[in-house]
């Protein structure tokens, strides 16, 4: 498909605009520390533009997105582990060279399944690969037998409790409740200084638009308007000759591929990861992050998971008691007041008064009215 | 031998162990009768049921705390008047919560979830800012400490006999209404064909509010119950969500006989596990094999083919 | 009408014969047959109308033949090809396309999407994806849907169409796959007479080229279009011929007028 048609004109601006904020904006007006938590909560939006395809379009409520953030967080974490404790820097260890909970935990030596993180490119692929299978197991397994809605939201729910006990339980092999934390270097490059956040808040960007790019041509493709089909009348879609399975896990395992290279640049960025981003409550705080933004755009995904997060740090720096107030009102008033979140406050106050303030946008506007009413009159 | 144990004591191990399975058994009981009217009967899932459990707790817990202090000689029943007490409060909140809120949202059920998780926030924060952080435990009467012997070494302690009696109780009380009170009939017609009902005369909407105030009551009641063998927290009630939501879909959304069957085998599969290997090690093996059955079976284990 | 009586060859006769042949075909639920031991054979280009009372079990034949409802025994074969072992878009692969009694068409897509999606081609995820919106496309979309009386409404989204405009378009749905074997449920239901008129002329026109299984209850209607008729009743046949030979059978009268 030829990329200049990947979005139309207001879309071409917005996502200009998405890239001139967080590429020029934030890194000239906000300090280090500041930069940092914005790279942070953009590693959430990955999670949230899944979403949009999966939930949004698709109609697919995956309450469990916390779990392959959490697996490409993991992935990433246990690298930077391995390089982090050699056998110099462990020195005092009973066990010199494993990393350090391991010996708090009596283990006396590396379980064959962190073997091969020690290298770069298997981690890397793992990132993205270890989330789509399991991804896929659980699509393949759930959609073949149509199961949908609400009971694979509370499945991937449930699997995203277990996922957390079991990292919780196995103290030894995964860090436990703390996490795998004191994460320094990448191939010996220092993760912690300022120079190396501004780097990272820079790839972590670029990411995050090209991923942004892959969900726009999913979304603009036939695949999308299958997608929004399935939501719709799904067994139209199966007696036109699809199989609708196919299209979910594809289009599940996509948003799990996602929301793990997010997990992975917050392990980068944040020098951590801890079964406190797997577990139901981070994962259903995501879906929230789409749906404050609009579950069906894109750019709004973005957005959704800057302000929530942002509301979040202001909130519990301030007024720790109101933020679970503000956080159940927020869901409480987008469902019910606001289905189409900011995304669609925007096209439905703020487009039209756009419009009306530049007689050039109002031109387009009608341009694009001007195919569409009399088709409409018709019809009525 | 087994082990370190003698036969009998292996299986008097096992006996305790069942019977610690019971207590979680009838747990799991009274949280997923309230969801599975809810969910099995409206479709709606309310992520806000430990939340309604957890009042019922606290309407106890201040009870105990009002009649020891002002009817210390009725002290004795204080738990039936706070059991009551529960459900209603429970109930009403539940009722108001479908008029303001559930009653916009019943076409769109995956967005009850996220509004009701939503509710859920605001009343752990509530909780927590009205009563307290700390976790709470009510006091027992006498006649409720102590324990049974039946044999020199199993001991059964009696609060645990009576939630499991409180159970049972509210268990055909529950079966009696859905399936032999009018109210039963008309919320199972709603249920069936919402159209037809309406046409018959039946008031659908408030049929819906009332259904919704049933579960919420019965969610009271068992954290009524719930006081008798663990604390009251903020957000104990959200521990037990996920498994009691596991529960409900495992026996079959919309068969009481299933949900008690499956809180029976998932309950017991946890507490004997429990014994041979750690706590979370058991949770995480009943848990997957729950979600793995789940996976081969989606439509739970009771279920009726029906036409569609 | 060319009502060829294939009644005569008998289940017998070679089934390649047949465009479609069922046989003893079961489904129960529950207990309660639906469907019995039926057998009925369409030939190609035929036009078969299903009538019969409330539960005769017409839908649930169609709902077995498209692979909704998995049969508890029986053959159906398609071309030779047996379809109770297949998925629903592995028949719809075959060559069989389904409409179904409510309009089921994708409201928040427009008209022209709604045919698009039902293009045959790019039909697995890769395909999908790299799917062009082709001159082949956009000319097949705009031929059927002059057929189907849209042509004008192309942009219109779908949900703003009338009842009958939404029925047509789900039709339009089905022959942009060109199916072998059109499958339609109840097609003119709710319609006003205009619009009947505007269908029967339709389906006239589909006829030419498709085999047609049709339940209908507008008997008016059947008797325009059908080259046989079967009468189910409890889910077995309960009488099969010309549209005559039918009126005229007594179980027939029995059923529909008796008790």
């Amino acid at each position: 498909m030829n990329i200049t048609r990947l979005f139309d004109r207001s879309e071409w601006l917005g996502f200009a605009a998405i890239a001139a904020i967080l590429l020029i904006l934030f890194p000239s007006v906000i300090d280090i520390f500041r930069l940092n938590l914005v790279g942070k909560y953009l590693t959430y939006a990955f999670v949230a533009v899944g979403l949009v395809l999966c939930w949004g379009h698709g109609g697919i409520l995956s309450l469990g997105q916390g779990i392959f953030f959490g697996l490409g967080g993991y992935c990433m974490a246990m690298f930077l582990k391995l390089e982090a404790s050699t056998p110099e820097n462990t020195s005092i260890q009973s066990t010199p060279g494993i990393p350090d909970f391991m010996d708090w935990n009596q283990l006396t030596e590396l379980p064959w399944w962190w073997e091969p993180f020690n290298s770069l490119a298997f981690t890397i692929v793992a990132i993205i690969v270890v989330p789509s299978i399991l991804a896929f197991i659980i699509g393949q397994a759930m959609f073949q037998r149509r199961v949908g809605g609400v009971y694979f939201a509370i499945i991937t729910q449930a699997i995203a409790a277990i996922l957390t006990i079991l990292i919780v339980g196995q103290q030894g092999y995964t860090g436990g409740i703390n996490g795998i934390t004191d994460l320094r270097t990448l191939l010996g490059w220092d993760i912690r200084t300022d120079s190396a956040k501004y780097i990272l808040y820079f790839v972590n960007v670029i990411l995050l638009l090209g991923v942004v790019m892959i969900a726009q041509f999913v979304k603009v493709s036939k695949f999308g308007r299958l997608l929004v089909a399935m939501r719709d009348k799904e067994d139209r879609v199966r007696f036109s000759g699809y199989n609708v399975s196919d299209f979910k896990v594809f289009i599940f395992c996509l948003a799990a591929a996602f929301s793990a290279i997010g997990g992975a640049m917050f392990t980068l960025q944040v020098g951590f990861m801890s079964p406190s981003f797997v577990g139901i409550v981070p994962s259903i705080e995501m879906v929230i992050f789409a749906a404050v933004g609009g579950r069906l755009s894109l750019f709004g995904a973005v957005i959704g998971a800057l302000l929530v997060n942002f509301a979040k740090t202001t909130f519990s720096e301030t007024f720790p008691e109101l933020w679970l107030f503000a956080m159940g009102g927020l869901f409480i008033a987008v469902v019910m007041a606001f289905p189409n979140g900011l995304a669609g406050i925007y096209s439905t106050y703020v487009k039209p008064l756009i419009a009306r303030i530049l007689p050039n946008e109002q031109k387009a506007a009608n341009a694009a009215q001007a195919t569409k009413v009399p088709t409409k009159a018709l019809a009525e | 031998m087994i082990g370190d144990y003698t036969y009998v004591e292996f299986s008097s191990i096992l006996a305790m162990q069942g019977f610690a399975g019971l207590s979680l058994f009838s747990v799991f009981v009274l949280m997923a009768l309230g969801l599975a009217i809810i969910f099995g009967q409206m479709g709606v899932i309310n992520m806000a049921h430990g939340e309604f459990m957890i009042l019922g707790a606290y309407v106890t817990y201040f009870c105990s705390l009002f009649f020891q202090e002002y009817l210390p000689s009725l002290f004795g029943i204080y738990f039936f008047i706070a059991m009551i007490l529960a459900f209603f409060v429970s109930g009403a909140l539940g009722v108001v919560v479908e008029w303001l809120m559930i009653r916009h949202l019943y076409k769109r059920p995956l967005d009850t979830l996220l509004a009701t998780w939503g509710l859920s926030l605001i009343l752990q924060q509530f909780y927590r800012s009205v009563f307290g952080a700390r976790e709470v435990g009510v006091t027992l009467p006498d006649w409720l400490l102590g324990s049974i012997s039946l044999t020199d070494i199993i001991d059964v302690p009696i609060n645990g006999l009576f939630v499991m009696a409180i159970t049972l109780t509210i268990t055909l009380g529950v079966a009696f209404i859905m399936y032999k009170s009018t109210w039963g009939k008309q919320i199972r017609a709603v249920v069936q064909n919402r159209t037809m009902a309406g046409a018959v005369g039946i008031n659908t909407k408030m049929v819906d509010r009332m259904t919704y105030g049933l579960g919420c009551g019965i969610a009271g009641v068992a954290g009524s119950a719930f006081t008798m063998i663990g604390s009251t927290g903020p957000t104990a009630g959200q521990l037990y969500i996920v498994d009691t939501f596991l529960v409900v879909v495992f026996g079959g959304a919309a068969s009481l006989l299933g949900t008690i069957a499956s809180a029976f085998t998932i309950s017991q599969a946890q507490s004997t596990m429990e014994f041979f290997m750690s706590g979370s090690t058991a949770k995480v093996l009943t848990l997957l094999t729950v979600v793995g059955i789940l996976m081969l079976r989606p439509q739970g284990l009771f279920t009726l083919k029906i036409r569609r | 009408m060319s009502a060829a009586f294939a009644l005569n060859k008998g289940p017998e006769a070679s089934q390649q014969d047949f465009l479609l042949s069922v046989e003893d075909l079961t489904v129960s639920f529950d207990g309660f047959k639906a469907v019995d031991s039926l057998s009925f054979y369409v030939e190609e280009n035929e036009i078969r109308v299903i009538i019969g009372p409330n539960g005769a079990g017409k839908t649930t034949v169609l709902d077995l033949i498209c692979g909704r409802t998995q049969s508890t025994k029986g053959s159906i074969k398609f071309r030779g090809k047996e379809l109770t072992a297949l998925k629903e878009h592995q028949i719809v692969h075959s060559g069989v396309g389904r409409k179904f009694q409510n309009p089921s068409i994708y409201e928040d897509l427009t008209v022209f999407e709604n045919l698009e999606l039902s293009f045959p081609r790019g039909r697995n995820v890769v395909g999908a994806l790299l799917f062009k919106r082709d001159h082949e496309v956009i000319s097949r979309v705009e031929e059927v849907a002059e057929m189907i009386f849209l042509k004008d409404l192309l942009q219109t989204e779908a949900a703003i169409l009338s009842h009958g405009q939404k029925q047509w378009l789900e039709i339009g749905m089905l022959l942009i796959q060109s199916p072998e074997l059109l499958m339609l449920d109840e097609p003119v239901a709710g319609m006003s007479v205009s619009e009947r008129i505007k269908t029967a002329e339709l389906l006239n026109k589909i006829i030419k080229d498709h085999s047609v299984i049709v339940i209908e209850h507008d008997m008016k209607f059947v008797k325009d279009i059908a080259h046989r008729v079967t009468v189910l009743h409890q889910g077995k046949v309960l009488s099969e011929g010309s549209m005559e030979h039918v009126q005229n059978d007594p179980k027939v009268v029995e059923v529909y007028l008796g008790h």
